[in-house]
């Protein structure tokens, strides 16, 4: 059965399955949501409104035996850059609904105000139930209905209560392998999610085939040479599977890019408290576990949880970006307080980064004070889950509480916050930000690799050179493996290990008994990124959107006392392809 | 010359995270990479950084300068 396009109305409460048109065929992932968004969204409707869509779509490889090939792509208009979004996340959403030949999953429209409604996808079949019982639950408690009502198997998708309450830093979570959370972090798409008056959505595991293989042997053969390729690079291979992406802690803090109590500093002198090696102690120690996968299939194992000193579970997918956001950024050093934060975050669905990031300007406004891990915890559960003024001022993000608080510092770019990397610092991943499509997002095409890590060669960080290049090349890379399913992080032996994107290639060839070669794909990313930027063209973003903060040029960054000193020249020059 | 000298992720084991070392006018970094067994172990040296800038092996060291050395390490 070849797979079909589920669609669903919210005004009329219908469903469709329509045959994939042509032009899609050959996309999944990011490739699929962002031409499906471009071409069927208006870019200047209202993000919250009902000519907005939602599009969930599986990578090519999604529901395969390829490795690490089980990332869901999530495409709307995004609330908060109000610009094109891909938010992308691993969890079961991705294989599960490959399986059942869901290319892509469309939802358009928008109930009666204040209605929430509970979608199941089956075979060619989206049931719509309205779910008041549902209303005012967070993640974990929705999650428990779910495996309750269906096989334990089942995907769900799901908003907590500041997506409901549409806050542009709350993001759609998704069940893993283990039973816990990932994100569809950044953009606000929780807020879309809640804007469709869509509480779960859940993705039945019982009625899938396995998905078809146009040339089962070939697969096979390119499968193994992938696999392998990720498992002999010592970053992949080794480094992630033993301290986690935490690991870049220490390493992004010695180059003096770790941005430090709201981004006035590039090192953190409690770094070593939070750091991935500690981290790695603490879990052997108190009995964890270093390496989970995020999604079945994978085999780098970044993830893993983490327990108190008692030994009793505190979070899972403890990540790099969380640490960075409450730690160096917030000023808390333990590691535990921000391990207990990030479990409460799960649960209600918010961006990591944008809410750390946002209580870090709090702090600039007099609300906390750095290092206030319990005032932390209770703005996030006392104030944005319940929504009170302060917690939707807060639940705005970081470019919206500027504003109410006249405040000059402001960390975005395209009004999405800047993650754990200081441009001033780490200039290739400054273009990035500036250029990319969605805001500053720094998985778009992570410099870091070259400007820090040595991966695909190096350039210094600190100076221009070559900078603009490499986050071209990066960025087109990216959105095309963001089309396979694949996590980015494949990138490591991608860059370095010649064996490894051949590999790539073959599987999609032989997953659709097609003959794609590397321009082809590098034709790809091209064009997904010209169509994503003439989307947000068309909404009213412009070049001048494509701009660092301000006081970045004008506020030096110790220890290196580095600036942000891109002409504007230099920034276009990136579209120039 | 005093040279703090920093280790990070799997270069901890066996070894130390900081410490202060004593090494005689005109060093370079690649004899204190040899000096603590980094290139015959299993992970190849990924990314030295003095005074956290990155620089070649063959870098001459200074009095009060900090080294620090990584293996492979990646994240996102
Ligand atoms: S490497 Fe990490 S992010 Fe990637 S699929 Fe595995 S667990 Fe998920």
């Amino acid at each position: 059965m070849a797979d079909q396009i589920y669609r669903v109305n919210m005004s009329t409460l219908t469903f469709t399955v329509e045959e994939v048109p042509t032009a899609w065929m050959g996309l999944g992932g990011r490739g699929l949501t962002s031409t499906i968004v471009a071409a069927e969204v208006d870019p200047e409707c209202h993000p919250l409104g009902p000519n907005n869509k939602l599009v969930f779509a599986p990578g090519l490889l999604s529901g395969t035996a390829a490795a690490n090939s089980g990332r869901n792509s999530c495409g709307a208009k995004s609330p908060l850059t109000g610009g094109i979004k891909e938010s992308n996340v691993g969890g079961t959403s991705a294989g599960i609904m490959a399986k059942l030949g869901v290319k892509a999953l469309i939802i358009e429209g928008q109930p009666t105000e204040g209605k929430f409604y509970h979608l199941h996808v089956s075979k060619e079949k989206v049931e719509i139930v309205e779910a008041p019982e549902l209303v005012g639950k967070d993640n974990y408690e929705v999650l428990d209905a779910m495996l309750e009502k269906y096989d334990k198997k089942v995907a769900v998708m799901s908003i907590g209560r500041p997506g409901e309450m549409r806050m542009l830093l709350s993001n759609i979570s998704v069940k893993d392998p283990k039973g816990k959370l990932r994100s569809h972090g950044r953009g606000g798409m929780g807020a879309v999610m809640g804007s469709k008056g869509i509480k779960c959505i859940t993705v039945d595991a019982e009625s899938y085939k396995e998905t078809t293989l146009a040339d089962p042997e070939k697969f096979k053969e390119a499968s193994k040479v992938f696999t392998q390729a990720l498992k002999d690079n010592p970053i992949s291979g080794e480094g992630l599977p033993a301290f986690g992406t935490n690991v870049l802690v220490n390493i992004i803090n010695e180059a003096g890019g770790l941005p430090t109590r709201n981004f006035r500093e590039g090192q953190f002198e409690f770094a070593e408290n939070i750091c991935g090696e500690t981290m790695a102690e603490n879990i052997k120690a108190r009995g964890g576990d270093t390496t989970h996968g995020c999604h079945a299939g994978c085999v780098i194992q970044c993830s893993q949880t983490y327990n108190d000193k008692e030994g009793n579970y505190l979070t899972s997918g403890f990540e790099y970006e969380m640490i960075w956001a409450y730690g160096a950024n917030l000023g808390i050093k333990d590691l535990d307080v921000i391990a207990k934060i990030d479990a409460l975050m799960d649960d209600l669905g918010v961006d990591a980064i944008e809410t750390g990031n946002t209580l870090a300007m709090a702090v600039d406004a007099g609300i906390l004070a750095y290092g206030d891990g319990a005032k932390a915890y209770e703005l996030i559960a006392n104030d944005i889950a319940k929504g009170t003024f302060l917690g939707r001022i807060l639940g705005g993000g970081v470019g919206n509480f500027a504003k109410l608080y006249g405040m000059v510092r402001v960390p975005v770019v395209k009004n999405q916050s800047i993650p754990a990397y200081d441009p001033r610092a780490i200039k290739g991943q400054g273009v990035t930000y500036a250029t990319s499509t969605m805001g500053a997002d720094h998985t778009a095409g992570y410099a870091v690799a070259t400007n820090i890590l040595n991966s695909g060669g190096h350039i210094d960080p600190l100076t221009k050179e070559g900078q603009v290049a490499l986050a071209r090349n990066l960025q087109i890379a990216t959105a095309a493996v963001d089309s396979t399913g694949m996590c980015i992080f494949v990138a490591f032996p991608a860059l370095d290990d010649p064996k490894c994107l051949p590999a790539l290639i073959d599987m999609i060839n032989a997953r659709f008994g097609v003959s794609l070669t590397g321009d082809d794909v590098v034709n790809l990313g091209k064009n997904i990124l010209k169509l994503e930027r003439a989307f947000n063209q068309r909404a009213g973003l412009t070049s001048a959107d494509d701009r660092l903060p301000e006081f970045m040029k004008y506020e030096a960054l110790p220890p290196h006392n580095a600036l942000w000193d891109f002409t504007n020249e230099e920034i276009d020059a990136f579209w120039d392809f | 010359m005093t040279i703090t000298v920093k280790l990070f992720a799997q270069y901890r084991e066996g070894r130390f995270k900081e410490e202060q070392r004593a090494y005689p006018e005109g060093t370079c970094a690649k004899e204190v990479v040899t000096e603590l067994g980094i290139y015959e172990g299993r992970f190849p040296l990924g990314v030295l950084m003095l005074n956290g800038r990155h620089q070649p092996e063959e870098v001459e060291l200074e009095e009060g300068d900090i080294l620090s050395l990584f293996p492979k390490v990646g994240g996102g």
